[in-house]
């Protein structure tokens, strides 16, 4: 049991001004849950790219009937990230790390200028929520899912209050037009895709 | 925000600082020289890599990467078409 989440924002600043937000992302009035941040390994590419690691500690909140699977009221998060000035992209890739097996949440974020609206920045966010709990995948999953979902607008909420306070000059609103959200079953687009190899997602839009 | 150490906060601010001051003034301007803020990395980093031994994170967990490897590749195959 495999739940996918996809998500498009378009973010009323420059790619420029988004990339420099990205590291004054925490704290905002919707990450208190995010205690501790740091910065674990940084280098710089013969190419130019900027390669970060930074370990990231949360509280933990879990249902009644979870708890018997973890007992930590701490989750430590990881979050790669590569920053191309060159093509104007930010690509960063998180997880959580132990309980994996539990439930990992892998998500991976890629904040580009937008074609459609200059000066403006899309930001395409695709998580991947696995279990391998037997009996209990289907719950933990759905659980996952459901949460990530709900914290995934806290999130843009919370990043777009911090470019509001950096950049002021633009209006603290994120253009939601474009947000779209899908879910799909991996298992059944497994078989889709081995019976059609045709893209799943060209499908949809 | 605080490092996973108190011991390493300060260091983590400091760091911080001086790491933003040059993404925005010199990497984002294309200027790839990192040497502006290496000692302060290399102090911060010291510091966290030993509070992350005393709190008992896995630290291969931590240097595993993802980003274009094989398994974001295979993980995310189906929503990259």
């Amino acid at each position: 049991m495999v739940k996918f989440f996809e998500q498009t924002t378009v973010f009323n600043y420059t790619w420029d001004q988004v990339a420099q937000g990205f590291w004054h992302r925490y704290p905002n009035p919707n990450s208190k849950h995010v205690l501790t941040e740091d910065t674990v390994e940084r280098k710089l590419t013969p190419s130019g790219q900027l390669i970060s690691k930074r370990l990231l500690s949360k509280t933990n909140s879990i249902p009644k009937w979870a708890e018997r699977f973890v007992h930590a009221a701490l989750v430590n998060i990881v979050e790669e990230s590569i920053v191309d000035p060159k093509t104007k992209t930010l690509t960063t890739y998180t997880r959580n790390l132990g309980y994996t097996k539990v439930m990992s949440v892998t998500e991976k974020v890629i904040y580009k200028e937008s074609a459609e609206h200059p000066g403006k920045t899309l930001a395409i966010r695709t998580a991947w929520i696995d279990s391998q709990v037997k009996g209990f995948s289907r719950a933990i999953c759905a659980f996952g899912y459901e949460r990530f979902k709900k914290n995934c607008n806290k999130m843009v909420g919370g990043f777009d209050y911090v470019l509001a306070n950096m950049f002021s000059n633009n209006p603290p609103v994120v253009n939601n037009v474009n947000v779209t959200t899908k879910l799909k079953d991996a298992a059944k687009n497994a078989s889709e895709l081995a019976k059609t190899k045709v893209p799943i997602y060209a499908n949809l839009h | 925000m605080n490092s996973i150490s108190e011991a390493c906060t300060d260091l983590k601010r400091e760091y911080d600082a001086c790491f933003n001051l040059w993404f925005s003034d010199h990497f984002l301007k294309g200027n790839y020289d990192d040497s502006m803020c290496a000692t302060l990395l290399k102090t911060y980093q010291q510091c966290v890599k030993k509070a992350m031994k005393e709190q008992n994170i896995d630290i291969y967990e931590v240097q595993r990467n993802l980003l274009n490897t094989e398994q974001e590749k295979t993980t995310f195959k189906m929503i990259q078409l």
